[in-house]
């Protein structure tokens, strides 16, 4: 479902595969596409980080975090929309450093339901060029590679222990 | 101990000390190795889920790692980091410590197991806090932290689930990665249903017992004012710590309490954050066999209005500085625990890590438990004999720890017993002359004559000699000197 005719850049395809690999939900759209695509994946309630531009959430009842506590954040129906900082093609990870449109660690952390938008010129090859990419590296950094996972039990893979247990990554090609 | 005023520069590596006390009894085997492996070997079950979950590890590992191109180069520049690292600890830790102290953070120094617990139970009492969300951390085993603050009626509650089990089983970790290899999953729903408050899950089925440890947790993490971690690694530029983990227990401990304590081994350091681009791609495929883990977090001091506002760095010893004197047996500081050389191990795959009496086990545990401690501790003079050192280790150590060659080090310089002394002392003598030799070849040949005729069906083999000589037949079979010897045969069909 590529969009605008755009022709896929190499690193976008291979982080498409590699986010997928981990059973991220993946999706390519084009720039027009965009808040088409959120209002289908987001549920009724969305928490956003403050930076988040308002075209992409164009008639959608949010709530803009300015400091809301865990517990509001615990509730089961909770989606939250950021953006990220970088994102790994070689190993379909998602970097947050806390700049606009992030926010707050814990605002990624205990929604149950994430959804992260990265542009296909923010995805840079494999991890060390993310320190170069990144304009502060001394900021809060996480990495998200796919949902939450364990494999503590008989190493069974099971999803979402504490994090958000769905991970979906809208991939934005540019004009 | 120190304040954020005047950051503490000394550094227990003037004089390199051991660590010793009662608070080593971590990394301190308590019965010779051989024995717990002679009773460990019995355990079939034991046997087969190590198995399995060594074979299934090893092979995932093999996969990722065949797709990077440049694994040799990176393998070669990781250690050569890290090699730099301990030969700057000094001057790199206080780099560190200026770097973390003006991002906000307060840097302690401990020289052992002991001063790391009194200034992490100070911390805690001082935040009147009566528990601990604890991230997963070989440092705060080591040192032998949970049973510190329980002792002060602070509970430490472990969050990573395999370390759950291992806690709710009053147990011990038995991998390093993961710890609660040992056990199936009936064992835990039976566990959990016994010792975890409100549990509700009627099936064994993973998934349902991951939701009932999330359900339970989450409730820990909201209500915790102090969390506290270690470090997989620290940038001595910036003053970061480096969490690597898959479940999320680790951010949460990281980002919900007012106040974090992190305790980390002081050869955790890299000089800068670009060195992490290489490490990064090393360990998750080393630990877990994965491209890249879940969650890795790297955080630099305190950040107004995210995450605690209080971060304390306890940076350790504990024999360390002791470790990085030595010239053959520092590499083992390069080490950033990932347990590929568990998996790999031929004597860990079957034995399991109990046998290893120690929170260090399998071959990285051979090495450095009884390094840290000295191997006059306990029973820790035995653990470099827990190899056959095939070298399959080396061989997959991401940052190229030559294990064989130290474990022969050890075996060298280690303390011996008597007999062993006085015998090798004797075949000296007798080797160092050919005719002493000769004649030596040929007593032994008449001496075990008789024997042939007995040991005919097991390719002349004894199983069990008579004492002093059972001491080495105990573990392992014992060959009857040739008929005849090389030179003897050499003259009579060529000469
Ligand atoms: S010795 Fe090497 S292989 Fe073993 S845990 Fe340490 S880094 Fe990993």
């Amino acid at each position: 479902m590529t969009g605008g005719g755009a022709p896929m850049s190499e690193l976008l395809h291979r982080f498409a595969e590699r986010a997928g690999d981990y059973r991220a939900d993946v999706r390519l759209c084009s720039q027009a596409e965009l808040p088409g695509v959120l209002s289908g994946l987001l549920g009724k309630e969305v928490v956003l980080p403050q930076g988040v531009p308002p075209e992409w959430v164009a008639g959608l009842a949010t709530i803009v975090d300015d400091g809301l506590s865990p517990a509001d954040l615990d509730r089961p129906q909770l989606s939250v929309l950021t953006g990220c900082a970088v994102a790994i093609a070689q190993t379909g990870t998602l970097v947050l450093d806390g700049g606009p449109g992030q926010g707050r660690r814990l605002l990624t952390l205990v929604p149950d339901h994430h959804v992260c938008v990265v542009f296909a010129h923010q995805i840079v090859a494999d991890v060390p060029d993310m320190f170069t990419a990144l304009p502060d590296p001394t900021r809060p950094l996480t990495m998200i590679s796919g949902p939450s996972a364990t494999s503590d039990i008989e190493l069974n893979r099971v999803e979402g222990v504490h994090g958000p247990r769905r991970l979906d990554i809208v991939c934005v090609i540019d004009k | 101990m120190t304040g954020s005023a005047q950051p503490r520069r000394v550094v227990a590596l003037g004089m390199p000390r051991h660590a010793t006390g009662p608070l080593a009894a971590p990394i301190t085997a308590p019965e010779p190795f051989a024995d717990a492996a002679a009773r460990k070997l019995k355990d079939t079950q034991l046997r087969a889920n190590l198995g399995h979950a060594t074979r299934t590890i090893r092979d995932k590992r093999a996969a990722v790692v065949a797709e990077v191109d440049d694994w040799e180069a990176l393998r070669d520049r990781a250690a050569a980091v890290k090699d730099d690292v301990i030969a700057r600890l000094p001057e790199l830790l206080a780099r560190f410590a200026s770097a973390a102290t003006a991002a906000g953070a307060t840097v302690h120094h401990a020289a052992d197991a002991q001063q790391a617990n009194d200034i992490v139970l100070g911390l805690v009492q001082a935040e009147q806090a009566d528990r601990v969300v604890k991230v997963k951390s070989m440092t705060t085993q080591e040192i032998g932290l949970n049973e510190v603050l329980e002792a002060a009626g602070i509970a430490a509650i472990e969050t990573d689930l395999a370390e759950l089990i291992v806690q709710l089983a009053h147990d011990k970790p038995s991998h390093i990665l993961v710890p609660a290899i040992h056990y199936n999953r009936s064992q835990i729903r039976d566990l959990f249903a016994l010792r975890m408050p409100g549990f509700a899950a009627d099936s064994d089925d993973p998934a349902q017992l991951a939701g009932a440890a999330r359900r339970y947790l989450r409730e820990q993490f909201l209500s915790a004012q102090v969390g506290v971690c270690g470090a997989n690694f620290a940038v001595a530029e910036t003053g970061s710590l480096v969490i690597v983990e898959s479940e999320g227990n680790g951010r949460m401990c990281l980002t919900l309490p007012r106040t974090l304590i992190a305790v980390v081994g002081i050869e955790k350091l890299v000089p800068h954050m670009a060195d992490l681009g290489d490490f990064l791609r090393l360990l998750p495929r080393s630990s877990t066999g994965e491209r890249m883990n879940p969650y890795t977090s790297i955080f630099t001091g305190v950040t107004p209005g995210d995450g605690p506002q209080q971060l304390h760095i306890v940076l350790l010893d504990n024999g360390r500085g002791a470790v990085a004197a030595d010239p053959v047996g520092k590499q083992a500081l390069r080490c950033i625990r990932c347990s590929a050389c568990l998996n790999v191990c031929p004597v860990y795959e079957r034995v399991g890590g109990h046998a290893y009496g120690s929170v260090y086990p399998g071959p990285i545990g051979a090495i450095l438990s009884p390094q840290l401690t000295g191997q006059q501790a306990g029973h820790n003079r035995s653990l470099p004999y827990a190899s056959t050192l095939c070298g399959a280790c080396y061989d997959v150590c991401p940052v190229k720890i030559n294990i064989p060659e130290i474990l022969v080090h050890l075996r060298q310089t280690g303390p011996k017993p008597l007999a062993e002394r006085q015998l090798m002392s004797a075949l000296s003598w007798v080797m160092r002359d050919r005719r002493r030799w000769k004649a030596a070849l040929r007593a032994a040949r008449a001496g075990s004559a008789p024997l042939r005729l007995m040991t005919r069906r097991r390719g002349h083999t004894l199983r069990r000699a008579p004492w002093p000589l059972s001491a080495w037949t105990a573990h392992r079979d014992a060959p009857l000197p040739a008929q005849e010897s090389f030179r003897d045969w050499w003259r009579r069909t060529h000469e």
